[in-house]
């Protein structure tokens, strides 16, 4: 367990000292999304690979695509293909795919071996979570089902595009 | 190298945090700022899951999940208001002041 530890910290490290140090967001998603990857194989050295699929499935995909359309929605016109152009140098996402390639051939090698954890970990299985999930915690798993709705309710009110408009007596006036 | 895994992982999740903290801290680019609280959050994650695995205990999983979606909901919320403030300010600094090219 030790050396893919490190590795998978060193990787981490590396690509979050990158994500603060950019310039370009596009780049820095680039590399906060190997971060999570990279945390995501963290989870899964310390017996946790449900929340290493959902660290995946949710940080590295549903966040980040949310973020990286809202920066592809901001910024419209014409300087936008050769933006594209600019952010898709091959030595700009060398790097990351790079580092998702170790991260992959690490957990490739992990899930091969089939071993025993490291000593001074112990694997919770998804079903105790699930059991205490929905046990002890229910009420804060309904707290934060409210959560999500006033962040769908409140998303939409907020991105709502305002009409200037009081009444259909000044459009026609206007126009 | 005989580090023990829960000191490795706590000693994994202060360095992101620190890292997340230092970048919301320099940064003026809204944007930036919200990936740096999507660091904080990633490592306090990191350090429930360590300690779960510590204590073999299944809540610290459970309060990962909890940040997931708390994640989840903030950053649908934290993406409007910065889309109402450019069209506001027709810049993502989040002080005029200061140029920082980031």
């Amino acid at each position: 367990m030790n050396i893919a530890f490190y590795i998978a910290a060193a990787i981490s490290i590396f690509s979050t000292v990158m994500v603060i140090t950019r310039f370009n967001i596009m780049h820095a998603l680039l590399y906060l999304i190997v971060s999570l990857l990279s945390v995501a194989v963290i989870f899964y050295l310390y017996g946790a690979p449900f929340m290493a699929a959902l660290e995946v499935i949710i940080y590295a995909g549903a966040i980040m695509v949310l973020i990286i359309f809202f920066v592809m929605m901001l910024n419209l016109g014409p300087e936008t293909t050769r933006n594209e152009k600019q952010w898709l140098k091959p030595g700009m996402w060398m790097l990351p795919a790079l580092l998702c390639l170790i991260l992959l051939i690490e957990l490739a090698y992990l899930i091969a071996q089939n071993k025993a954890p490291a000593t001074g970990i112990t694997p919770v299985a998804p079903k105790e979570v699930g059991r205490s999930l929905f046990g002890p915690y229910i009420l804060a798993v309904e707290l934060s089902a409210m959560l999500l709705m006033a962040g769908i309710v409140g998303a939409y009110h907020l991105g709502r595009q305002k009409k200037k408009i009081l009444h259909r007596f000044f459009e026609s006036n206007a126009s | 190298m005989n580090i023990h895994p829960t000191t490795a992982g706590m000693t994994l999740a202060g360095i992101l945090f620190v890292l997340g903290l230092i970048s919301i801290l320099i940064r003026r680019n809204m944007i930036f700022m919200l990936l740096s609280v999507e660091i904080m959050l990633n490592a306090a994650g990191l350090a429930f899951i360590v300690a779960s695995s510590h204590w073999a205990q299944p809540d610290g999983q459970v309060m990962f999940m909890f940040i997931l979606s708390m994640a989840a909901a903030e950053v649908s919320v934290g993406l409007a208001l910065i889309l109402q403030l450019y069209h506001q300010l027709k810049s993502l600094d989040s002080d005029e002041a200061s140029r920082m090219r980031g």
